[in-house]
C-alpha cells in the first residue's frame, strides 16, 4: 500500500499598499470611482509620459518587509514585465525582478494541523496594478477601467510551505493580521486589495522531490481559499491514482477557480505562454535606501501581533486562546489594554471584551460601540456587587446603543443591586413565607433547594438583590 | 526683441519662410495651423522671457499642446496629447515661439530622415540627398534659415548627425541635463532633447532654457539649468584629445583633410593636443544595436490601437487587433528594431546579447573615464564618417545606414554631452566635427566650439 498524499502549496500574495496616490504618478488610488476618472498621462501610459516612485509606497513596502522579517536590501532594481493586454496601457508592468526590494523572511502562523509553524518568505517586491477588464458590462464588448492601473502593490512569495488547504487559509490570515497591523494595507480581499495565486501540487509522504505544480488563480475571498485549493488538490490526486481510468500524469498549467460551481478550470493556454523579457526599466534608476530610512520605517513599526500576543500572556495571565484573540486585530487589542488601563480586571476584562465586545462589533459593522473606559466601569461595578452580571449585560446592551455613563444607565434602569441586609432580609421573609413546603424539604436536609430561595429572591427583588448577600440571609434564616 | 509687435511680425516671417521652404518636407505642420498657433503664440509670449519672440521648430516626437505629436508614424496619425514636455513647457516660458513640428524618422529610428511616414526630408543644399536623420526636418529648417533653432532629439546621434550633414550646430547634453517628460521614448536609457542651432550661440541658448530639473522624470538630475559660458579669446588651457578609433585608415580623405585643420587651429589657438585610446569603440555600433531595440520593443509596445491612435480594424478578437494596428501602423524600420530588441530579450538569450551588451556599455563608458583622467578636457572627432548621401543609397542595408552613426553613438552609451559644428565642405556639402565632453561640463564644451567656431573655415572645402 503506497504512501498516504502530501499536500504541497506556496502562495503568492498581492497586497495593495494603503498610499493615497498610485506608486508612478499622482493619481488618488481609492477604490470605487467611477471608471477613468483617477487617471493621468503616466499611468494612461500615454506617449512620452514617465514614472516617478512614490515614497509612502517604498516606505509602506519596507515597513511590511521588516514585519515580515525580511532582508530590506539597500538597492534593489524596478523591471519591465512585457506582455500584452488592454487593461495595461504602457504593455508593461512596472515590478522588481532580479534584484526585489526584500527577501529571506519568515511568518510563524497557528496550523490547525501542526501546532506553530514557520512559513518562509522568499521575497517581496513592489510593483504597480494593472487596470481592470470589464467582460460583463456590455454584451460581447469588454470595457477597460484604468483606475486601478498605477496602485501600488507588493507581492509576497512563499516557500512551498503549506501541507494542506487549511494552513495556507491560516497563514493568509496571519499574513493579513501582520500586514493590517504594519499599517501597509487594509487586507480587504472583497475590494481586491489583498489577491492570492497558489502553486499547488501532491506526492506521496516521505517523497522529497516534489510533483508538478499546477498555479490556481481567480481566488478572490478568504472563504474561498480552502475550498479552491481543496478541489485543486483532490484533482490532482483523482488524475494521478487514475480515477475510473487510467494513471493519469500533473500537467503544469494555471487554473482559474470557479467560486460560482466551486471547481478550477485551464486557464487557456495561448494566455499563459509568456515571455516577460523582464529588463531594468530604464525610466527609473536603482531604488537606493539609507540605512537611516530603513531604521525609520523599523522604528515606525507597532509592536507585532505575536509579541503582544505573548505580552498579554504574561503581563495579563491570559491563556494563549484568548490573548491570540485580544490581540488579532490592532483595534481590539488597544480596546482591551485602555479598559485595563481604566481599572478593568484584566482576566473579567478579556471575557467582556470577547464574549461582549466582539459580538456586538460583528453585529455592527465592526464598531467597537462601548467605550473602554466605560467597560471598565461595568467591570468593576459587577466586581464591587452593585451589578448583577446579568444586569451589566442589560447596560451594556444599552449604553452600546444609546450611550451614556453605565453608572447612570444602570440606575435609571434601575438595576443597581440592593446590599442593605434590612432590605434584603424582607423579601428573604416574604419567600420563606410564600414557600413553607419547600423550607421544610430543606429543613429536612434538602439542602440543594438553596438555589431555588436565591432564585426565588432575585425574582421577588426585581433582579435588585445582590445574590451573594441574599445565599447569606437565606442560610442564616433557614438554620435558625 | 521686447516689443509685442515685433513678436508678432517674427512669428508671421517665420510661418512665410516654412510655406517658402515646403518643398523640403521638413515641417509637418500645415501652413494654415501653423500661422494661426504662432499669431495666438506671439500674442500670449511673456515679453520678460530670454527667447522671447524667437521661433524654435520641435521634433514630432515631442509632446505639444499646439500640434498633433506623430513621432512620423502612421501609427500616431492625428494624435494630439493632452500635455506638453517639460522641455516646450520651459521654451514657452521664455518666450519662444514654437513653430511647427519637425519631420524624422519614424519614432527617431534611422539616420536620413528616409523613416518617415509623411514621406522623406530633402537636403536643403541637394535634394537628391538626405538630410541625416532621425531629426533631419530640425536640421533641414535651421540650415535653410526658417528658425534659428529647433529641437531634436538623440538617441545615437540623432541631433549631431544630421547637424554635421546640413552645416548646422547640434548640441546633445549629458543624460539627465534636460528633462525627457514628453519626449516619446525610443531608447529610454539613451534618449536626451538636444538642440539644433543656426551657430553655437543659439544652440547653447536654448539648451540652457530647456535644461534642468524636474519633478516629472526620475532620470532627470536635480541640477540648476545650464549657465552659459562666456566666448573665449583662445583656446588656451583647453587638453584635446584626439582618439585614434575615430581615425581609421579607410575615413574619407575630405572627412580627414578637415579635421586636420581643426587640429591644426586647435594648436594655433593655444589648445594642448594629444592622441587618445578608445580601445572599445568598435563595440559601440553592436552595443547600441542591441541596447536601443531591446528599450524600443518595450517602447512601443502600448501602440496597440486599443486606447489612442487610429485602429486598423477588421479584428475579431484582440490578438487580431494588436496584429493589424502594429502590422500596418509601424514602418518597416520600426518593426525590424521591434523583433531585434524583442529577440535580444527573449528568455534564453537575454544574458549572450542583451546582459553583453550592458556589460560592454559599462567598458566604453570606461574608456572615456580612463581619456579624462589622464587630464583631457575635451575630446574631438570627426561627427560622422562622410558627408550627406544620395537619397535611397543605404535603404536597402540597414547596417550601413547604422554603420552612419559609428561616431555619435558613443556619447549616447556613455552618457556624455557633444557638440557638432560645421568644419568645412567637401564638393559643397557641410561636413562636421564633434567634441565630447565630461557629464555634466556643457559649458567648457560650448567654450571650446565657441572659440572653435570663429575660426574655423566652415564653408571652404577641405
Amino acid at each position: 500500500m503506497p504512501a498516504p498524499w502530501e499536500t504541497v502549496i506556496g502562495l503568492e500574495t498581492h497586497v495593495q499598499l494603503r498610499t493615497v496616490s498610485k506608486m508612478f504618478c499622482g493619481c488618488s488610488a481609492a477604490f470605487g470611482a467611477p471608471p477613468n476618472t483617477n487617471v493621468c498621462p503616466v499611468c494612461l501610459g500615454l506617449p512620452g509620459a514617465l514614472p516617478v516612485p512614490n515614497e509612502l509606497a517604498v516606505k509602506l513596502a519596507v515597513r511590511a518587509a521588516l514585519a515580515l522579517g525580511c532582508t530590506v536590501h539597500p538597492r534593489s532594481v524596478f523591471a519591465r514585465k512585457n506582455y500584452f493586454y488592454p487593461d495595461l496601457p504602457k504593455g508593461y508592468q512596472i515590478s522588481q525582478f532580479e534584484q526585489p526590494l526584500a527577501t529571506d523572511g519568515s511568518l510563524s502562523y497557528l496550523s490547525p494541523e501542526r501546532g506553530i509553524v514557520t512559513a518562509t518568505i522568499v521575497r517581496l517586491h513592489l510593483e504597480e496594478d494593472a487596470g481592470k477588464s470589464l467582460h460583463d458590462r456590455f454584451p460581447k464588448q469588454t470595457a477597460i477601467d484604468l483606475n486601478r492601473c498605477g496602485v501600488p502593490l507588493i507581492e509576497i512569495v512563499t516557500g512551498p510551505d503549506f501541507r494542506s488547504p487549511q494552513e495556507a487559509r491560516a497563514y493568509l490570515l496571519t499574513l493579513k493580521q501582520v500586514l493590517e497591523y504594519a499599517g501597509a494595507s487594509d487586507c480587504d480581499m472583497e475590494k481586491g486589495s489583498l489577491r492570492v495565486d497558489a502553486n499547488v501540487s501532491v506526492r506521496r509522504a516521505g517523497d522529497t522531490a516534489l510533483g508538478t505544480k499546477v498555479e490556481v488563480k481567480n481566488i478572490n475571498s478568504f472563504a474561498y481559499v480552502e475550498k479552491a485549493l481543496t478541489v485543486e488538490r483532490d484533482r490532482q490526486i483523482a488524475v494521478l491514482e487514475g480515477d475510473g481510468g487510467a494513471r493519469g500524469a500533473i500537467e503544469q498549467q494555471t487554473m482559474l477557480y470557479d467560486a460560482k460551481t466551486n471547481s478550477v478550470r485551464p486557464q487557456r493556454t495561448k494566455e499563459e505562454s509568456h515571455d516577460y523579457r523582464y529588463f531594468p526599466d530604464p525610466d527609473l534608476p536603482p531604488l537606493v535606501l539609507q540605512p537611516e530610512f530603513i531604521e525609520e520605517q523599523r522604528a515606525a513599526l507597532p509592536e507585532l501581533p505575536t509579541a503582544k500576543r505573548e505580552r498579554f500572556q504574561t503581563q495579563y495571565a491570559l491563556s494563549i486562546e484568548h490573548a491570540a484573540v485580544l490581540t488579532s486585530d490592532r483595534t481590539v487589542a488597544d480596546y482591551y489594554e485602555a479598559a485595563v488601563h481604566a481599572g478593568a480586571e484584566p482576566k473579567v476584562a478579556a471575557n467582556w471584551v470577547i464574549n461582549e465586545v466582539l459580538a456586538d462589533a460583528k453585529d455592527h459593522n465592526e464598531q467597537l460601540r462601548v467605550p473602554a473606559a466605560s467597560l471598565a466601569q461595568l467591570v468593576s461595578m459587577v466586581k464591587g456587587g452593585r451589578l448583577s452580571q446579568q444586569a451589566a449585560k442589560r447596560v451594556f446592551v444599552e449604553v452600546a446603543e444609546r450611550g451614556g455613563e453605565p453608572r447612570n444607565v444602570a440606575e435609571a434602569l434601575g438595576l443597581i443591586q440592593v446590599a442593605d441586609s434590612g432590605v434584603v432580609a424582607a423579601w428573604v421573609s416574604e419567600v420563606l413565607g410564600a414557600h413553607a413546603t419547600e423550607v421544610s424539604r430543606y429543613r429536612n436536609g434538602e439542602t440543594k433547594l438553596l438555589q431555588f430561595f436565591v432564585g426565588q429572591v432575585m425574582k421577588a427583588s426585581r433582579g435588585k438583590a445582590d445574590p451573594k448577600l441574599a445565599q447569606k440571609v437565606l442560610e442564616d434564616k433557614l438554620a435558625s | 526683441m521686447n516689443d509685442p509687435s515685433e513678436a508678432l511680425a517674427s512669428a508671421k516671417a517665420a510661418a512665410d519662410r516654412v510655406v517658402k521652404t515646403k518643398r523640403l518636407n521638413a515641417c509637418l505642420t500645415g501652413p494654415k495651423d501653423l500661422r494661426k498657433s504662432l499669431v495666438a503664440q506671439a500674442q500670449a509670449a511673456h515679453p520678460s522671457g530670454v527667447l522671447y519672440g524667437m521661433p524654435v521648430a520641435v521634433k514630432d516626437n515631442i509632446a505639444t499642446l499646439d500640434f498633433p505629436t506623430t513621432c512620423g508614424s502612421k501609427i500616431l496619425e492625428g494624435y494630439r496629447s493632452p500635455y506638453e514636455a517639460t522641455a516646450v513647457v520651459k521654451l514657452r516660458a521664455a518666450g519662444a515661439l514654437i513653430t511647427g513640428k519637425t519631420n524624422c524618422d519614424e519614432f527617431a529610428m534611422g539616420s536620413s530622415t528616409e523613416h518617415s511616414a509623411y514621406g522623406r526630408t530633402l537636403h536643403p543644399f541637394d535634394k537628391t540627398r538626405v538630410p541625416g536623420g532621425s531629426s533631419g526636418g530640425s536640421a533641414a529648417l535651421v540650415a535653410a534659415g526658417v528658425v534659428p533653432a529647433a529641437l531634436g532629439s538623440e538617441t545615437g546621434g540623432s541631433v549631431r548627425q544630421p547637424a554635421s550633414l546640413c552645416g548646422v550646430v547640434g548640441i546633445k547634453p549629458t543624460y539627465g541635463r534636460v528633462s525627457r517628460y514628453g519626449l516619446v521614448a525610443f531608447g529610454s536609457s539613451l534618449d536626451q532633447i538636444g538642440v539644433l542651432g543656426r551657430s553655437v550661440h543659439d544652440a547653447a541658448r536654448v539648451l540652457s532654457v530647456i535644461s534642468g530639473r524636474d519633478p516629472k522624470d526620475s532620470t532627470c538630475e536635480d541640477r540648476d539649468p545650464l549657465r552659459l559660458p562666456t566666448v573665449p579669446e583662445s583656446l588656451q588651457g583647453f587638453v584635446i584629445g584626439i582618439p585614434k578609433e575615430y581615425f581609421p585608415a579607410d575615413l574619407d580623405p575630405a572627412v580627414r583633410r578637415a579635421c586636420d585643420r581643426v587640429i591644426r587651429l586647435f594648436r594655433e589657438q593655444g589648445a594642448a593636443v594629444r592622441e587618445v585610446s578608445l580601445p572599445h569603440t568598435s563595440f559601440a555600433v553592436a552595443t547600441y544595436y542591441i541596447l536601443a531595440p531591446a528599450e524600443a520593443s518595450s517602447n512601443l509596445a502600448r501602440y496597440d490601437g486599443a486606447r489612442y491612435g487610429p485602429r486598423f480594424d477588421g479584428a475579431t478578437d484582440v490578438r487580431a487587433l494588436y496584429r493589424a494596428t502594429r502590422g500596418q501602423g509601424f514602418g518597416a524600420e520600426v518593426r525590424r528594431r521591434i523583433l531585434i530588441g524583442t529577440y535580444v530579450l527573449s528568455s534564453g538569450y537575454y544574458d549572450a546579447y542583451y546582459r553583453k551588451a550592458q556589460q560592454m556599455r559599462a567598458l566604453i563608458a570606461q574608456d572615456f573615464r580612463n581619456a579624462f583622467d589622464r587630464g583631457v578636457d575635451l575630446l574631438f572627432t570627426p561627427t560622422t564618417p562622410t558627408a550627406a548621401f544620395k537619397a535611397g543609397e543605404k535603404l536597402a542595408d540597414p547596417v550601413a545606414m547604422y554603420l552612419s552613426d559609428i561616431f555619435t553613438v558613443t556619447a549616447n552609451l556613455a552618457g556624455l554631452p557633444a557638440i557638432s559644428l560645421p568644419i568645412g565642405r567637401a564638393k559643397g556639402l557641410p561636413l562636421g566635427g564633434q567634441f565630447i565632453g565630461q557629464a555634466f561640463l556643457e559649458d567648457e564644451l560650448i567654450e571650446a566650439a565657441y572659440a572653435l567656431e570663429r575660426v574655423v573655415p566652415a564653408t571652404t572645402e577641405a
